[in-house]
């Protein structure tokens, strides 16, 4: 018995296309494992003629970058597919996102530059918090506390046991707003080891104030990408536009803030 | 009244609790209708979590069986996890339906499909989460009619006090007439009582109430007894003829959470008359019903199209007995040739399995385990149970596996059965390494393992083995202990079999509820206030817990189980007609004290079991000869 299939092997990628989708509303309750069942299958569902990994468990090639939590929304994940047939990716979003519940929603697909690394390119993400019935001074004071401070350590369990970790280093910049039902912060984040997520933000803002979230606040990452030396987190797939002959196409990265459901965009 | 979503609420609690998207509901191919618009509205309860319920064919079925219908609607729910229902009682969130997370209390219909008995205690935990009554006698108007359903429901005596309403059998067509009786009810403005006497009165639903049990002296039941004038002394159960005209679930639904099974379900055919004597499901399912390969392949097509799965299952309780099963594989084989489409037959008999076969399952995708079922470990043995495989044809049937290119088979047997001695018991691991050894010697190499996988045996009603005492889970344990010092000691072939077992603990408890009558509701209730949920999951599962309750609602436990009965002694579902005949089952169990075999009615004469002529059915199987056309000329 060989340790390969009888039969010739599948055929190799011929393309692979960089797509960013969100998460929002109910379905940021999906995990990263739910997210990825139901992409193999809308995938199946819409046809697209995926590139498949050898052996006797063929696998379709996919291969995602970073995750939001569960319970964490975005606008801005992304995952790059390999393909055995080379397509129109404008015709992949389409019938991709058609397939996809509504919440996880297809919204750019660029054909990826070749040689390149996604996942090297996203080094920092934008998130929204926005923290219901907490006054907005209560969070101004308690940034300012959070700027002021050089090292913020909290304590999570991770998948390594329990880890103590700062916080206050891996923030890029943090500010208060007010939104319409309650007060917002906004956050960049760079992405370190282990990570600091949204919570642990809190968890930190809570640790070096008395700010008090009496409800379970709602994060949303806005985008995730290059750090700009002005602190900016910018698009990832840019360089793949240029490479691809399209450098204009970034409308969504401006668009996708007054998305975001049931949290209006800062004033 | 408007009913209004509980999701905003809810949805305060998700970020707190494990897994949240099982409780958000958004499926593909699920629906949410407009509640107005509907006269009659469905709750679709499977009692256990999520990840189980989800792909129960039964309660997909008839959601979509219902959602069907102008003017009726059926949502789900499912058990919530301890973490969601603490949530939920602190701040006064009541049970709701997945699909438009609506009150459960608000529907016309709680159907709650039991395929096990050990759900019963997340049945109480639902009513009470939902605001329901406990108790069917202290409901009102404004409460739903609790309706069981599943194999448990061939003998709901012990949750009588807790249901208003039962079907035995097959639901597709129960559950359209009981909407049209419900219907008309409400257009009436008939009471509860009334209505429950509506569906009574057909015969075709168990109304508990409406029935007396008279007890003798000595504990035993007298009988069973109308008390009203309108109800029959007997119910029956369902059977839907013609399975191709019942191709659900026609979009299946696809969960957003991990289940237990990812993959698109075909039911095959319907019932089974092999004629194992410990199969409940064998005895209540009668008689065969199979579907067409032309039906099969076309619910194959829109199935894959409509969900996405990658792995077809082609289930039945036997499903290479399919008289065309060879050419539906081949067929689907075909189609499917190129796309990573794997199949999987779920149950096999070892007899009617071949190789071929099972190259065909795996020639387009992932190749699974293959799981043969001898039950008994003695050919002594297998002919009290009536199931006819020899040890040679096992052998001969897992070396061929193994020379095909399986390295990993699992062989699966009960311990407890009636009759049944040590050495039956050994016999097991004698088998478990002559199929290694053979698989060695055919291979060439010693890379062959297989799995003995053990169930403890509860004696079921509507079985021959229905009078039988029930193994003690002490003379269980010991059995167990001794096949695995038996698998140990040959240590040339100890490394090459797994052995997986669970103690003889919750056979004892499902033995105590399969069998139990209506006094047997005291304990349930009283585990459930001890806090005794989730029964089948043994993290949750107390032995202890069942056993201090039945001491303090005065239940012998053993009276239930371990004690053997007599032929004339009258059994708690005896007014439950699933068709058998009581003295056929009587016959058939002195038959198996004689070790006597008997053959499967497909292919012999009938035995006169009383099923077809009492229900008004009869086998319906194939050859069609037809075949599968590629799909690009369908």
């Amino acid at each position: 018995m060989s340790k390969q299939p009888p039969g010739a092997p599948p055929p190799p990628p011929v393309q692979r296309i960089r797509l960013r989708y969100t998460k929002r509303g109910r379905l940021r309750f999906t995990s990263h494992r739910d997210i990825a069942r139901v992409f193999e299958r809308a995938l199946r569902r819409a046809q697209v003629p995926m590139a498949f990994s050898a052996g006797f468990s063929p696998h379709p090639k996919i291969s995602w970058v970073g995750a939001a939590a569960t319970g964490v929304a975005s606008e801005a994940e992304y995952v790059e597919i390999a393909l055995a047939v080379v397509c129109d990716p404008e015709q992949v979003r389409q019938a991709l996102d058609a397939s996809l519940p509504a919440g996880i929603d297809l919204v750019e697909a660029v054909v990826a530059e070749p040689g390149t690394s996604l996942p090297d390119r996203v080094q920092a993400s934008s998130w929204l918090i926005g923290l219901p019935q907490v006054p907005l001074q209560d969070l101004e004071q308690a940034v300012v506390k959070f700027l002021a401070a050089t090292v913020i350590e909290v304590e999570r369990m991770t998948k390594n046991g329990r880890r103590v970790f700062d916080t206050r280093s891996a923030v890029v910049s943090m500010r208060a707003t007010q939104g319409d039902d309650c007060a917002i912060l906004r956050v960049v984040v760079q992405h370190v080891t282990p990570a600091v997520r949204p919570d642990d933000v809190l968890t930190g803002l809570r640790s070096v104030s008395d700010l008090a979230t009496p409800v379970p606040p709602a994060a949303t990452r806005l985008a995730q990408g290059p750090l700009t030396p002005e602190g900016e987190v910018a698009d990832p797939l840019a360089p793949d536009r240029v490479a691809a002959g399209h450098p204009g196409a970034t409308a969504g990265a401006t668009r996708q803030v007054s998305e975001v459901a049931g949290v209006q965009p800062p004033g | 009244m408007p009913v209004e979503s509980l999701f905003p609420r809810l949805e305060k609690l998700l970020p707190q609790i494990s897994k949240p998207i099982q409780y958000v509901g958004g499926e593909l191919n699920s629906q949410v209708k407009d509640w107005d618009e509907a006269e009659v509205r469905w709750c679709l309860m499977y009692p256990d979590a999520y990840e189980v319920g989800l792909p129960n064919q039964g309660v997909m079925i008839l959601y979509e069986v219902l959602n069907e219908q102008p003017g009726v609607l059926a949502e789900r729910t499912y058990s919530v996890w301890p973490d969601l229902a603490k949530l939920m009682r602190e701040n006064g969130v009541p049970a709701f339906s997945i699909d438009a997370h609506r009150p459960v209390k608000a529907f016309d219909v709680l159907g709650i499909s039991f395929s096990t008995e050990l759900g019963y205690t997340n049945m109480l935990e639902a009513l009470d989460l939902a605001g329901i009554p406990l108790h069917a006698k202290d409901r009102t108007e404004d409460d739903p009619i609790v309706l069981a359903g599943g194999h448990a429901a061939f003998n709901p005596e012990p949750i009588a006090a807790f249901i208003d309403a039962a079907v035995l059998g097959d639901g597709e067509q129960a559950v359209l007439e009981m909407t049209e009786i419900l219907k008309q009810a409400k257009r009436d403005g008939a009471d509860r009582a009334e209505t429950l006497l509506r569906l009574a009165k057909t015969g075709g639903v168990y109304v508990p109430r409406f029935y007396d049990v008279e007890y003798l002296e000595d504990g035993r039941i007298g009988r069973v007894v109308p008390n009203h004038p309108d109800v029959p002394w007997r119910v029956s159960k369902r059977t839907v003829m013609d399975l191709d005209e019942w191709p659900y679930p026609k979009q299946p639904l696809v969960p957003l959470a991990e289940t237990v099974h990812e993959r698109m379900s075909v039911e095959i055919f319907r019932g089974c008359t092999r004629g194992c004597r410990f199969c409940q499901a064998g005895m209540i399912t009668r008689p065969v019903r199979e579907r067409s390969i032309t039906g099969i392949g076309e619910m194959v097509k829109a199935g894959l199209e409509a969900t996405g799965y990658e792995e077809v299952g082609l289930l039945s309780l036997s499903s290479a007995d399919h008289s065309e099963i060879g050419e539906i594989a081949k067929g689907l084989a075909d189609r499917y040739e190129g796309t990573q489409t794997s199949l999987s037959l779920p149950s096999t008999r070892v007899d009617a399995f071949n190789i071929d076969l099972a190259q065909e399952l795996s020639r387009n995708g992932r190749r699974s385990g293959l799981t043969f079922a001898p039950e008994g470990g003695s050919e002594r043995l297998r002919k009290v149970i009536n199931k006819m495989v020899t040890k040679e044809d096992l052998v001969a049937t897992v070396t061929a596996a193994y020379g095909a290119g399986w390295r990993q088979v699992k062989l699966y047997f009960m311990v407890g059965l009636p009759t049944e001695t040590d050495e039956d018991v050994l016999e097991i691991a004698d088998m478990a390494r002559e199929v290694i050894r053979a698989g060695r010697q055919a291979t060439g190499t010693r890379d062959v393992k297989c799995t003995v996988s053990i169930g403890g045996f509860v004696p079921k009603p509507h079985t021959p083995f229905q009078w039988v005492g029930q193994a003690d889970p002490d003379t269980i344990d010991r059995r167990l202990k001794l096949l695995r010092d038996a698998i140990r000691d040959d240590k040339s072939t100890a490394k090459s079999i797994g052995y997986r077992y669970h103690d003889g603990k919750p056979g004892q408890v499902e033995g105590l509820l399969s069998r139990g009558d209506r006094r047997v509701g005291a304990v349930l209730e009283e585990v459930w206030r001890q806090g005794g949920i989730f029964d089948g999951w043994s993290e949750h599962f107390s032995y202890e817990r069942w056993m201090t309750a039945a001491q303090a609602v005065g239940v012998d436990v053993d009276r239930y189980t371990t004690r053997e009965r007599d032929e004339l002694e009258v059994l708690p579902w005896d007014h439950l007609d699933s068709g058998l005949d009581k003295d056929w089952l009587w016959s058939d169990w002195q038959e198996a004290l004689a070790e006597q075999d008997l053959d499967d009615c497909r292919w012999i004469p009938c035995f006169d079991c009383g099923v077809c002529p009492q229900m008004g059915t009869e086998i319906q199987v194939g050859p069609t000869g037809k075949t599968l056309l590629p799909l690009s000329i369908v």
